[in-house]
């Protein structure tokens, strides 16, 4: 049996930029300084329809992951992954066997107490037959869930699966007794849900029997907004105490340079993607798709968008996972190169081609963008609007697409170019191969040497267009800290944050 | 009666009207409970739970039987009863169109009288410029520009937001609603008020005004006691028309102020595809609409004792 600890499966490998960006953001407001009984009010553009996680929602994971539930192991602000309501856990010689047990005197918001039944009731859900979740498919190599005692859960997998921790981290453990769990909330986090008014915001209260430390607050608003003007209003007139998201650089001014604010600058995982639909031609050429990167201005696309935020990363990797490497020389803008493998693919005089846009941006400014330096390619680009449940439908399901522009967010989610059935039309069996041995690797260095290399092919086939990362950029009231800053996953964690007196 | 069988058949048509434009525009309401990595059973189980894999006339026809129920179901995405998400919504919508309706009043009828009576001189034209100024002005941009100047310049009321505590604490309610009803009071004075200097040029060019005067009644006891009631009879089903207008705006306003009214619902239900919430809305508003008109119908017979001695009550 080997014993893992916390460190094993922390990604040693990260970029500079990353560690500096990863701390928490503002002063260090001393213990006497805060009033541990101020509620914080966040702005949020992301209102989960419904609490329920195992359908895949966005804004779910902001207010409700590491605040209201918990999962075995907690991905951090940071990119790590640590044992969370896991106290410990073993691993069988031939790496199928997990034994995990659980933190004792963990109680649920209802009051009752966290056992292993709780955990496999939470697992299941999301595998069962009718789960909607996207995760789904990460827990497809489970076997069985076993529970010998109350405090200890044994998963059994089909084959060795290094990112075991890491998927079991989406998994939200909820009380198996909490029924529908649409619109109302049992986990065993640091906030229990207070109340929320659809359309308008989720109250969360500290939980008095909180197994871990107390929260630093009285409890978090996440106040929803549909405008990021109206939100950056709220912000200024002390309506909210941290807007999680400025819209663009423009509306920064107004913050900057004023004493009243912190503006604080973290990494994300949502990167802005140019998808061609590479199961169909022109796009099935390789020379096609590298010469449409090569003919996009990528740095002054990414200043037009964010003036000087943002990065550009020149793959579909964020360079929060272990596995990022800079990729930007790949297909780096050269037009006449460009030109010279759109004649060598046959198409000396371009082609038209349809871009599916979500009207929402900066897909809109981006695709204008695109247009005009296509066009210096000879390639004709109509845009066309659609709505973001229209991409799913249209882009997502049916894949009836030639290129497309949309924001992935994911941590962690290079496993996109391993399906040949994604909306990517992308298969590359050596792709697909290294990135399906990754997961049997024994050792995190040898999963990152596998994944690195996936990436790189990926990069070197022109799979995508990785246009650039978008920044996070937060702005709070100046008597705020110790929120998170780089909303992995859009998560937020609440605890943490101070308001001084 | 007859008035009332009208609105109910428009209802049904707009309902039916609406059921098929939906099913028309591309999307799909699976999608809202998906998102990027599901695979494709897993969409296709999405769209068997909320029937949007059946034929259009199988979806018609469930439809239509929830209609005849009066069941308005339940959300595709939470699942939360639609009624009672409407209920909770017009909790915002209804003391906002009902305040910025009386403020609207509280600005037209006197100012409307004032230029119908004094049409020579210098105010009733200024009033009439900016009564035009005003219908020519979107009711969002207004919206923006009361926040700019009372929110975030003199910082005396919220730039927009709903309090979490809700009617449990009214004065931070009505903090909220002031600005959102003021812009949709200014917008729908500008109309009220051509409304109301007309009626009262009417009033001032008819024969019982001038039989009064020539009776020995003073201006004002004429006008109050014959002008005033004669005025306000066809002003009463124009605000009828206004009132449901203003509950139009309020739908347009509280996306600009972010309440979470029954405009909101609508906006979100329309993205998610959700069809439950959007007919539920439609109907819920229509019937709103139904009982606007009948009230306005009520009081105009109040007023007027002709349309009591001639006709019954319900038409």
């Amino acid at each position: 049996m080997t014993t893992f600890g916390v460190s094993n499966l922390v990604a040693l490998l990260r970029a500079a930029a990353v560690s500096a960006a990863a701390i928490y953001a503002g002063g260090t407001a001393s213990a006497a300084d805060y009033d541990p009984g101020a509620m914080i009010t966040v702005g949020s553009m992301a209102e989960p329809l419904t609490f329920d996680s195992s359908i895949g929602v966005q804004g779910i994971q902001q207010a409700f992951y590491g605040n209201v539930y918990e999962a075995l192991f907690q991905l951090t602000d940071a990119g790590d992954v640590v044992k969370q309501l896991a106290r410990d856990f073993t691993i069988s010689e031939d790496r199928k066997t997990y034994t995990f047990t659980l933190q004792p005197d963990v109680l649920f918001h209802s009051g009752e107490p966290l056992t292993a039944a709780d955990v496999k009731f939470s697992i299941e859900r999301i595998r069962a037959e009718e789960s909607k979740s996207a995760r789904k498919r990460s827990l497809s190599s489970i076997t069985s869930i076993e529970t010998p005692d109350d405090s200890t859960v044994v998963i059994t997998i089909s084959e060795p699966s290094i990112s075991l921790p890491y998927n079991l981290s989406y998994i939200f453990i909820v009380n198996d007794s909490a029924g529908d769990l649409s619109s109302t909330a049992d986990g065993t986090g640091p906030y229990y849900l207070d109340s929320f008014r659809r359309g308008a915001s989720v109250v969360l209260k500290p939980f008095a029997d909180y197994w871990g430390d107390a929260p630093t607050n009285g409890g978090v608003t996440f106040s929803y907004f549909s405008d990021p003007t109206a939100m950056n209003n709220a912000l200024l007139t002390g309506a909210i105490d941290i807007s999680t998201e400025v819209g663009s650089p423009d509306a920064l001014l107004q913050f900057a340079n004023n004493p009243n604010f912190t503006i604080a600058e973290g990494t994300s995982t949502s990167r802005e993607v140019f998808s061609l639909n590479v199961s169909v031609e022109p796009f099935s050429d390789k020379r096609v798709r590298k010469a449409i990167s090569r003919a996009i201005n990528k740095p002054r696309l990414l200043n037009a968008v964010w003036g000087d935020h943002g990065t550009l990363i020149g793959s579909f990797v964020p360079p929060t996972d272990p596995w990022f490497v800079d990729l930007n020389a790949v297909d780096a803008y050269d037009p006449e190169s460009a030109k010279a493998l759109m004649e060598e693919a046959g198409y000396k005089d371009g082609f038209k081609m349809q871009l599916e846009t979500p009207n929402v941006e900066p897909h809109q400014i981006v695709a204008q963008i695109l247009q005009r330096d296509l066009a210096e390619i000879g390639i004709d680009l109509s845009i066309n609007l659609i709505t973001p449940n229209e991409w799913f439908t249209k882009v997502y399901k049916a894949r009836d697409f030639q290129g497309t522009l949309i924001t992935h967010v994911n941590h962690r989610d290079i496993g996109f170019y391993g399906n040949p059935d994604f909306y990517f039309g992308y298969n590359n069996p050596e792709v697909v191969k290294l990135i399906a041995d990754s997961e049997t690797m024994a050792t995190e260095a040898e999963q990152i040497e596998k994944l690195t290399q996936a990436n790189k092919l990926i990069a070197e086939d022109a799979a995508g267009v990785w246009l650039f990362l978008n920044p996070i950029i937060l702005v709070s009231s100046s008597n705020v800290t110790g929120y998170p800053r780089n909303a992995l996953n859009s998560q937020f964690f609440a605890y943490d944050i101070k308001k001084a007196k | 009666m007859r008035r009332t069988a009208i609105l109910i058949m428009s209802l049904l048509v707009a309902s039916l009207v609406l059921f098929l434009l939906l099913r028309l525009l591309p999307g799909d309401p699976a999608a809202a409970l998906l998102s990027v990595g599901a695979d494709q059973a897993q969409i296709e189980a999405a769209r068997a739970q909320v029937g949007s894999d059946l034929p259009i006339a199988k979806q018609f026809a469930s439809f239509l039987a929830d209609m005849f129920r009066l069941d308005l179901g339940t959300s595709f995405v939470n699942n939360a009863s639609v009624l009672d998400e409407i209920g909770a919504r017009l909790t915002v919508t209804i003391p906002l169109a009902l305040i910025g309706f009386m403020l609207s009043m509280m600005i037209a009828v006197p100012l409307g009288i004032i230029s119908g009576v004094n049409t020579d001189r210098w105010y009733a034209q200024v009033i009439s410029v900016i009564s035009q100024v005003g219908l020519a002005v979107p009711a969002f941009w207004m919206g923006i520009l009361l926040v700019l100047v009372f929110s975030i310049k003199l910082g005396w009321l919220p730039s927009g937001g709903y309090p979490a505590s809700g009617w449990d604490k009214p004065g931070s309610v009505l903090t909220s609603l002031v600005l959102p009803a003021i812009t949709i009071a200014l917008i729908i004075a500008a109309s009220q008020l051509r409304y109301v200097r007309s009626a009262t040029l009417d009033v001032l060019g008819s024969d019982y005004m001038r039989t009064a005067r020539a009776m020995g009644a003073s201006f004002p006891e004429a006008f109050m006691r014959h002008g005033l009631p004669n005025g306000s009879i066809p002003v009463i089903s124009i605000l009828g028309i206004e009132l449901s207008t203003a509950f139009l705006g309020a739908v347009v306003i509280e996306r600009v102020f972010t309440l979470p009214g029954l405009g909101s619902m609508l906006l979100t239900a329309i993205e998610q595809r959700d069809y439950p919430n959007i007919q539920g809305v439609l109907m819920i508003s229509t019937l709103l609409v139904l009982i606007v008109g009948f009230l306005a119908d009520v009081l105009q017979r109040i007023i007027d004792p002709r349309l009591r001695q001639s006709k019954g009550l319900m038409q």
